[in-house]
């Protein structure tokens, strides 16, 4: 199933836009301000499933949004996923974008990003659940094409309208 | 000026700014100098995406989504079961109605007459007579989507001012099993707009109404307290009030605190009380005084006891064909056939079929242990087949549950917290499993395989906090009188669920609304 611009937005829509504008605001101890938005495909080609397509320009327009600009949610993607390469480096000798898909799924647990619960503030592991994984999955199936592929085109956290809660699985 | 220093001359301060307080101060704002004070803050409409997030995202619990908890709301729950009352309640401008579901039913004409219709409990000093043109104004001021076709209801003399939300898919699979077993359903009082309304978009179907409405499309009493503005209303926000100042027979100040550390004194000629169930009866309890040593306005005894909440029954289970669940929300089909069955034996209670059960996938997504396609494989699983029924059940006023303040835990201005000591009766609990009867003769009727029923020993409350300044004629049996005045003092009124004198089983905010417009006129009639 092919992810569409619409998906994107509604997406965006849905999950706000933290309070980021996307402008590349330059913070001083933060001279990256662009949004990481290879790992952030490269992580989103592990944990969206594989009949997917289009991820690339959906996780872009994501990356846009949330992770662009000078609040504390677009710093904690940014941060995390420096976390993320650093581990990347040292223990597979490369940068997490330069991974095989099987490496990058590796790390991800290896780092205990599969069994931690999402916290902002907490661990590696927890933090690599809130702002990397969690990013992309919440921005997924939270999008139409998401809920779809489960079987509800009008998820939760988008604004689908009042037509589908009344069809039947026919539609 | 600050912007929360006092109005000289006001002739009315309202003392909290949910619903209640809203309304009244909305009502008097065009004719009368009003101040609102308001503990909480008032929230930026723009965060709403942001606070949406909070509640699909695991990291949150529900009172994260609203700022609630830390040394502010901190309280305690003495009772024989918890209570959770940060679950239960939203400071800030627009108060509970932030967080709420928004179901807004007309109470039944027997509510009003519980003593005498069913043999327990007190009477009501006004019956539905007295409060159906007020129940009509509050539809409007609302914004109530509903429909003609609830033989149960009690009398209504003009439509809804929208019309009702049509019936969900899985309520016309509930339909198939309910004709079976001669269960009437019909649809449900939304407050929420089925089309574009007062200024408020239509519902567009973000699915997450409790705890946050993206859109507005869901009431909340924000839209008074801007009215209230507009009208010329002063609204002062982190202003808890932590005292009323007062003589033998009036309330001559409301005592605030401001972010800065500051206190000030607002004077008014009249006061109303609007801060829900459970802070109206603390803050009369932290008032006590040389003249009232047992709280203000409390020569009955009464303030905090006879604590009320509506109990939750419920049953679900899933089904071998898709359900179409989580789409909205909200609910569009219920039954009140067995509602006024009520006697001293059996309360009133109302069921409710659900568009929202089973996991939402979004949710589970966030959760689970494993991404990928194993992932998409473990949502299709646990998504698309789930059915469920609610129900709310009355609770009797009881001696034994009540709100009182602890003297052991004090808050962030070193007041007593308040203590929730809530306990419930067997009339409640045995109502509690004849619901479950209901909702598991319709769940296998429709062929589910049943998967957990919420009965007497699972039960909670539903967030609705009544009793506690029970409205009575004899001041010897009640805090305010049929206008909702306190009996000890003559220019002060309170604007709450607090002062049902029994609850009933429909949620209460459709009847806090009409008591408000109520209370309103009254203040209106003695400052003229
Ligand atoms: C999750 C949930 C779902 C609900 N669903 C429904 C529903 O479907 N239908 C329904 O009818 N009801 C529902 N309710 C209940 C509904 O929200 C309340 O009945 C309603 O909001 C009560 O209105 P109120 O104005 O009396 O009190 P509130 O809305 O609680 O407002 C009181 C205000 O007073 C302020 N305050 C308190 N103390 C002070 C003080 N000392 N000084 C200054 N300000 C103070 C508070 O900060 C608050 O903002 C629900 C509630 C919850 C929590
Ligand atoms: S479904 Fe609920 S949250 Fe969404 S727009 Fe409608 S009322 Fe608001």
């Amino acid at each position: 199933m092919e992810l569409s611009r619409r998906d994107a937005v509604a997406a965006l829509a849905a999950i706000g836009a933290g309070t980021g504008a996307a402008v590349h605001a330059v913070d001083s101890d933060d001279d990256t301000a662009a949004p990481p938005v290879e790992t952030l495909v490269a992580a989103a080609e592990v944990v969206y499933p594989s009949e997917l397509s289009g991820v690339e320009p959906f996780v872009e327009a994501l990356a846009e949004r949330r992770a662009a600009g000078d609040d504390a949610h677009a710093r904690g993607v940014r941060e995390t996923v420096r976390e993320l390469d650093r581990h990347a480096e040292s223990w597979y000798d490369a940068p997490f974008v330069e991974l095989s898909a099987a490496d990058r799924d590796a790390l991800l647990r290896e780092v205990g990003a599969d069994t931690a619960d999402e916290d902002p503030d907490g661990t590696t592991a927890e933090r690599v659940r809130y702002y990397v994984v969690n990013e992309l999955l919440l921005a997924l199936y939270a999008s139409p094409t998401g809920g779809e592929l489960v079987g509800i085109e009008n998820p939760q956290g988008h604004p689908g309208g009042v037509d589908s809660y009344r069809q039947g699985p026919g539609r | 000026m600050s912007g929360r220093t006092p109005v000289e001359g006001a002739d009315v301060c309202v003392v909290g700014a949910g619903p209640a307080g809203g309304i009244v101060a909305d009502r008097l704002a065009a004719d009368h100098e009003v101040v609102v004070l308001e503990a909480g803050p008032r929230f930026d409409p723009a965060e709403r995406t942001d606070r949406q997030e909070r509640a699909i995202r695991p990291a949150y619990d529900r009172p994260d989504v609203w700022e609630m908890g830390g040394p502010r709301d901190a309280h305690s729950a003495s009772g024989e079961r918890f209570y959770p009352l940060n679950h239960a309640r939203v400071k800030g401008i627009g108060g509970s109605t932030l967080h709420w579901q928004g179901m807004v039913m007309r109470l039944h004409e027997d509510d009003f007459n519980s003593g005498s219709a069913r043999g327990v409990g007190p009477d009501w000093p006004v019956d539905y007579a007295d409060l159906r043109p007020y129940y009509a104004e509050a539809e409007r001021e609302l914004g109530v989507s509903g429909a003609d076709d609830n033989p149960y209801a009690p009398p209504r003399e003009e439509p809804h001012p929208m019309p009702a939300f049509p019936p969900s898919y899985s309520d016309s699979l509930f339909a198939e099993a309910c004709e079976e077993l001669e269960i009437d359903m019909h649809s449900v009082p939304n407050a929420r707009n089925s089309e574009p309304y007062d200024g408020r978009p239509e519902c567009v179907g973000y699915g997450t109404c409790q705890p946050v409405c993206p859109s507005g499309a869901k009431y909340d009493a924000t839209t008074h307290i801007e009215s209230a503005a507009a009208r010329g209303a002063m609204v002062i926000d982190r202003a808890p009030v932590q005292r009323l100042e007062h003589d033998a027979d009036r309330v001559t100040a409301a005592v605030y605190a401001t972010p800065d550390g500051e206190r000030h004194r607002q004077e008014a000629d009249a006061v109303v009380v609007a801060c829900g169930g459970v802070e109206t009866p603390r803050l009369l309890l932290l008032s006590e005084s040389t003249d009232y040593p047992d709280g203000l306005a409390n020569s009955s005894g009464l303030v905090g006891r006879l604590f009320m909440d509506h109990l939750f029954a419920g049953a679900g289970g899933v089904l071998e064909e898709p359900t179409r669940q989580n789409h909205v929300g909200f609910y569009t089909s219920g039954c009140d056939q067995f509602y006024d069955d009520a006697d001293a034996e059996v309360a009133p209670f109302k069921l409710e079929f659900f568009n929202y059960a089973g996991p939402s996938p979004v949710e589970t997504a966030l959760s689970a242990d494993e991404w990928g396609d194993d992932l998409l494989e473990g949502l299709r699983d646990s998504y698309g087949n789930h059915v469920a029924m609610g129900a709310l059940v009355e609770q009797l006023p009881r001696e034994d549950s009540y709100v009182g303040l602890d003297p052991d835990r004090t808050d962030d201005h070193g007041n007593p917290v308040p203590d929730v000591h809530w306990s419930v009766g067997d009339r409640a609990l045995r109502t509690i499993e004849r619901a479950n009867e209901i909702q598991t003769a319709v769940l296998e009727e429709l062929g589910a395989e049943i998967e957990w029923v919420a009965g007497p020993d699972d039960t909670g409350p539903a967030y609705h906090h009544m009793g506690t300044t029970r409205m009575s004629d004899d001041p010897g049996a009640g805090v305010v009188d049929a206008d909702c005045r306190t009996h000890d003092l003559e220019n002060c009124w309170v604007a709450s669920s607090s002062v049902f004198p029994t609850g009933g089983a429909m949620n209460p905010t459709l009847t806090i609304a009409a008591l408000a417009l109520r209370v309103a006129d009254h203040v209106d009639g003695a400052l003229r």
